[in-house]
Parts: C-alpha cells; structure tokens; sequence
C-alpha cells in the first residue's frame, strides 16, 4: 500500500522498511504455508550435508546419527586413498569422457531436427513427427536399457541375428568394454533429441514471419534463409543450452549406467557415482564412500557456478 | 496435394523452386522421415514380437511386422501375480506421489512468488542452494534409513516431495500473475491460503498441467528409490520388476506359467520380455501426446530472465 503514497512520476522514494516483527505480523501466514517445504529442505537436502563429515570419520554404520559425532577422525584419509588408487583417474576418465560424447554427439542432432522440423512443407505431418519423437523421453531408464539389451543379445537378439545372416560374427555388445559408450551415447541420443528439439522449434517459430518475405524478396535462397536467418536467430538459445548443458557436465545419470554396466565393461563404464554406491551401499566403507561422492559434489559445484556465472554475462539470462 | 501442386505450379510449390531449394526439401524429408522411423521402429519391434507366433519369433522371422498370431506370451504375463502387485503399486506411488509434488511445489512456490514476504530472499537461497550442491548418495541414504523410510512406501514420495527446479517454474508463472488481482483479493478479505488457491492456480493452469506431467511420469519411472530403500518384493514398483525380467533375464514368468522343456522356453523367453515392455509402456503412450499443447510453453520456463 505504500506504493499508492509515492508521487507519480518522481524517481522512487526510499521508504525505510517495517521493523521485523511488524514484517513478521504480515506474513507470518505466508511463512506458515511455506513450513512443509522448509521441513523438507532441512530434512532431505540439508541434513545429508551435516552428514558429509563422516567423509573425514572412521564411520560404522551401526552407530546411526550419534556415530557423526563419535566415530574416530581420520582427516583426509579417505581422500589420499582414493587418489592414490588406481580407480580415481579411471573413473575421473570415465565420468567425463561419458558426458563429453554426449555432448558433442547429442547437442547438434535436436538443433538440425528443429531446424527441418520447420522447414518442412507438410505442417501437419511435421506435428505428428514432433510427437512421436518426444515419446521416448519419458519412458523409463530401465525399459530403455531393456531393450537394448535384448535387441544386442547375442544369441536371440535381432541386432545380431542380422549380422550373422549377412555372414558376420555375433558382438556381446553389452559385455564389451569398446561398445559401452557408444551404446550410451546413442540410446541417450535416440531419447532426448525429439524433446531437446522443442525448445528449439518454439525459437525459430518465434521469428517474424516479415523477415523471411524480406529475405524472399530479396531472392535469398532457403539455404541461405537458414544460415543468415534462421541460424542467427536462434543462437542466443543455443549459446543458453550450451551453456546449461556444460554446467551439469559431469551429471552424469547414474541409473542408466547402473542398469547398463557390468564387471566385464567397468574399464569404460564405470564412473563416479556407480563407484560411491558400490563402496557405500553395497561394501559399506560409508566414510571412504562419502569421501569421493564430495568430492564429485564438490566438482560439480564449480562447474554449475562457472556456467552460470558465464551465462549472466553472455546472455543476461541464467537458470534460477 | 503434390500431385496436384506439379501440374500447376503455384508460386510456394515445390516444383517452382530452384534447384538448390529442391534438394533442400528432399534432404528435410529424409532426414525428418528417418528421425521418425528410427524413433517408432523399436517400438513396432517389441509390439509385434510380442503377438506373433513363438515359433517364428525363435527363427528370426519377425523385423517389422508380425507373422501368426499367438498371445501366449500376453496370457502368461498377465497371469503372474507379481506383475500385478508391482503394477498396482506403481500406480499407487504415480498417484500419491504426483498429488503430494503438486501440492507441496504450490505451497512453496506461492510464498517465494510473493515480491513483499519479507524472508523471500533468504528462503530462495535457502532452496537455490541444493539445485549447487548436495549431500551426496551416501549421507542422503543414511538420512532416508534413519528415519525409518527403509521398505515403507513413504520411501518413494518423501525423499522426493518436491523438486527445486520445477518448484522454480511454478514460482515464476505465479510472480507474472497480475499483482491487482491479488490485491483486489486482499480487499475483499481473502487470506493468502485462498488466494493461493483460488487466484494463482487458476491462471497458471498450464504450467501446472506441465509441471503434473513431469512429476508423474518421474514418479512411475522412479527406479533409483526403489532399489535404495525397497528390499521388499511386495511394495516395489513396476520398474524393479521390468530390471529383473528385461535386465538380469529372470525367468520368474515362465517357471511360474509351469512351461516344461528348452523349446517352449526359447520360444517364449523373448516375447514374455516383450509383453512386459508392451505393458509398461502403455500408460506413457496414452497419456503424454494430450499435454502436447502445453509442453512448448513448460520447457520454455526454463530459462528464466534473471
């Protein structure tokens, strides 16, 4: 209501703010609805921060809550004993090399799909292409890595039933440390290209139909349409996705590479956060466990940080 | 309507173009032909293993389309008791769930929309903060088992009440309603619970559609919770099932459809997969093309003007 009391027109008046627990008399209803959700942050979100100090603790797991502040100091031992072991560059190799490929293999195919998408003379066709290209993005990890494993079967599945027709030799793909990547990179491909395009097609749609005429009067070809038009037009977007993209980096899903990999393709598939839950859930070492998954935190922080901070300076625009 | 286009070439056909342009529109039909092709055949695959003949499947025989006729596979499938426990649970944490991240993503966007609220900065960092940084798998495991959500079905919604990112887009379609509308509210007694209700939600109908989807396609694809915090057979989900059919080639199925001897087995092996795929899939299938409408406006909320 204070706002009415400014005189209009006149640059903004400082008004010095209520006191606290008049603010608080306010809202305090506002504060209440927000009660659950804040319960939540606590519980879910900052309550395993607290829990990070077991990185640095000689941790068993009997003990509970009360081990946090019982269990022997060890420092940084954990830490030293996972970069000297043989697994940390493997897996540092592994994490990013997984998410770099998907990059540069993912990142162009929903740009170009956009781009025909909307090129394409037959509008409603093009809709019915749209929606069945999304549909794989929301099925599940699990029925994804299914079918794929029954289509590279090497005995019954149809992959390699075709090869051996042609004459050749059946490939275990799934247990071949060589194919683990690619297979990643594909299937990852294959599911999000058609949603990742979406965004894309609502840019070039966004452009003023006025601009193409022009280009048309000026006898520019289609060709030259979507290189000096188009293109231009929707790098902004692209250079915010990118960017966005290079920031979960090193996100890579951990449940599509637990429900791929095996022992026999650990050399190229395993990667941080399948390491942690085999030490932590599975081998119980919590405190050495704990220790590489801050340290994958801690990695990922950054490069969030730098991606954002790079897109308020590129863009102006920025995820939150 | 090509046909009828090269006759009399209209000014837009495809035929008046030239040349350069021709191979353009040639190069988008492949390539947008082949987009969906490679997209629908897996798909086309696995429905017509699924009802051809067993014996044709062993051979190799099917690569698109079915050959016979058999829904063996469907009978055995959808007469394992198990699949329906893990179906019926599934729909059990797809509902709760969605309901409870709706609900819960309101309540804590509405506050933080409200430009006035006098923590909203501290409570937006408060949130922001998590979408940085995390616990990590281990003490977020420790946290979950400690409060006792090990084999307790509130294991599949608590750790996963709500999710920041989407509490974000709520919270930026409820600041673009006009302020006067809530203001004209205030004026007429409402409280902010029922502002909420019955102002905000109203007008961001859309995005809350989206927002919907997103939760409850998350919540039926949930594996990741499951497999941490559900040991029991009887409360896990759909997904726990189709990893140890499709993935680590259990043969529950078939032992408990009492098939005797090798040859029925390889005949039946691959479809019973195939058919459980079939399954899963429907409720996606059915549901996701009728928010189409509204998914354009959903992913465009993400990047939000800071």
């Amino acid at each position: 209501m204070k706002k009415q009391k400014q005189p209009i027109g006149s640059t903004v008046v400082w008004t010095p703010r209520d006191p606290l627990h008049k603010q608080f008399m306010r809202d305090w209803r506002l504060l209440l609805m927000f009660v659950p959700v804040l319960i939540y942050y606590l519980v879910f979100c900052y309550l395993p921060m607290i829990g990070i100090v077991m990185s640095f603790e000689d941790f068993k797991m009997g003990s509970g809550f009360a081990g946090l502040f019982n269990s022997r100091w060890v420092g940084l031992q954990w830490f030293r004993q996972f970069f000297s072991s043989a697994f940390a560059w493997r897996l540092i190799r592994n994490t990013f090399l997984l998410s770099f490929y998907s990059l540069i293999f993912g990142f162009p195919i929903p740009i170009i799909f956009a781009i025909a998408i909307t090129q394409l003379r037959a509008k409603r066709f093009g809709k019915v292409a749209q929606v069945v290209t999304y549909l794989p993005y929301f099925i599940s990890t699990v029925v994804v890595v299914g079918m794929m494993t029954n289509f590279l079967s090497p005995s019954s599945g149809i992959i390699n039933q075709l090869i051996v027709r042609m004459g050749g030799k059946a490939i275990n793909f799934m247990s071949d440390p060589r194919w683990f990547r690619r297979l990643y990179v594909i299937s990852g491909s294959w599911q999000t290209f058609g949603f990742n395009s979406i965004i894309f097609v609502a840019a070039i749609m966004g452009i003023d139909p006025a601009l193409y005429e022009a280009m048309n009067m000026d006898g520019a070809s289609r060709w030259q349409q979507i290189i000096h038009l188009v293109l231009p037009m929707i790098s902004e977007t692209i250079i915010l996705l990118l960017i966005m993209t290079l920031g979960n980096l090193l996100n890579v899903g951990f449940e599509k590479v637990y429900l791929m990999y095996s022992p026999a393709v650990y050399e190229t598939g395993d990667v941080i956060s399948t390491y942690v839950y085999r030490q932590g859930i599975e081998n119980h070492n919590y405190g050495y466990a704990s220790a590489v998954g801050l340290f994958y935190s801690a990695v990922g922080f950054v490069f969030v940080v730098a991606s954002n901070w790079l897109s308020r300076r590129m863009t102006g625009s920025s995820l939150w | 309507m090509t046909m009828k286009a090269a006759r009399i070439p209209k000014p837009n056909s495809f035929w008046s173009q030239r040349p350069g342009d021709k191979a353009l529109d040639v190069i988008i039909w492949v390539l947008v032909l082949l987009a969906v092709a490679v997209t629908l055949y897996p798909f086309l695959y696995v429905l017509s293993v699924s009802i051809s003949d067993g014996a044709a499947v062993a051979r190799g025989d099917v690569l698109l389309l079915p050959k016979g006729f058999s829904l063996d596979a469907f009978g055995m499938v959808t007469r394992y008791k198990q699949l329906w426990i893990s179906y019926g649970n599934s729909l059990f944490y797809t509902v709760a769930g969605t309901v409870a991240n709706v609900l819960f993503t309101c309540l804590g966007a509405y506050p933080l929309s409200k430009k006035h609220f006098f923590l909203r900065r501290q409570l937006n960092f408060f949130v922001v903060f998590t979408m940085y940084f995390s616990g990590g798998l281990i003490p977020t495991y420790m946290v979950v088992t400690g409060i006792g959500l090990y084999n307790s079905r509130l294991a599949m919604i608590l750790p996963v009440l709500v999710s920041t990112y989407n509490m974000m887009i709520c919270r930026s379609a409820m600041a673009s309603v006009p302020n006067d509308l809530f203001e004209n509210a205030a004026l007429d007694g409402a409280s902010d619970f029922y502002m909420m209700t019955h102002v905000a939600i109203p007008l961001i109908k859309p995005t809350l559609a989206v927002l919907t989807l997103y939760y409850a396609v998350a919540r039926y694809n949930d594996f990741f919770n499951a497999m941490l915090y559900l040991g029991d057979s009887n409360l896990q989900p759909l997904q726990m099932f189709l990893r140890r059919v499709l993935i680590l080639s259990s043969s529950e199925i078939l032992q408990q459809a009492g098939t005797s001897g090798a040859a029925a087995a390889a005949q039946n092996t691959l479809k019973i997969r195939y058919v459980c795929i079939v399954l899963a899939a429907v409720p996606i299938f059915c549901i996701t093309p009728f928010v189409q409408k509204y998914l354009v406006a959903g992913t465009m909320l993400g990047a939000v003007k800071g």
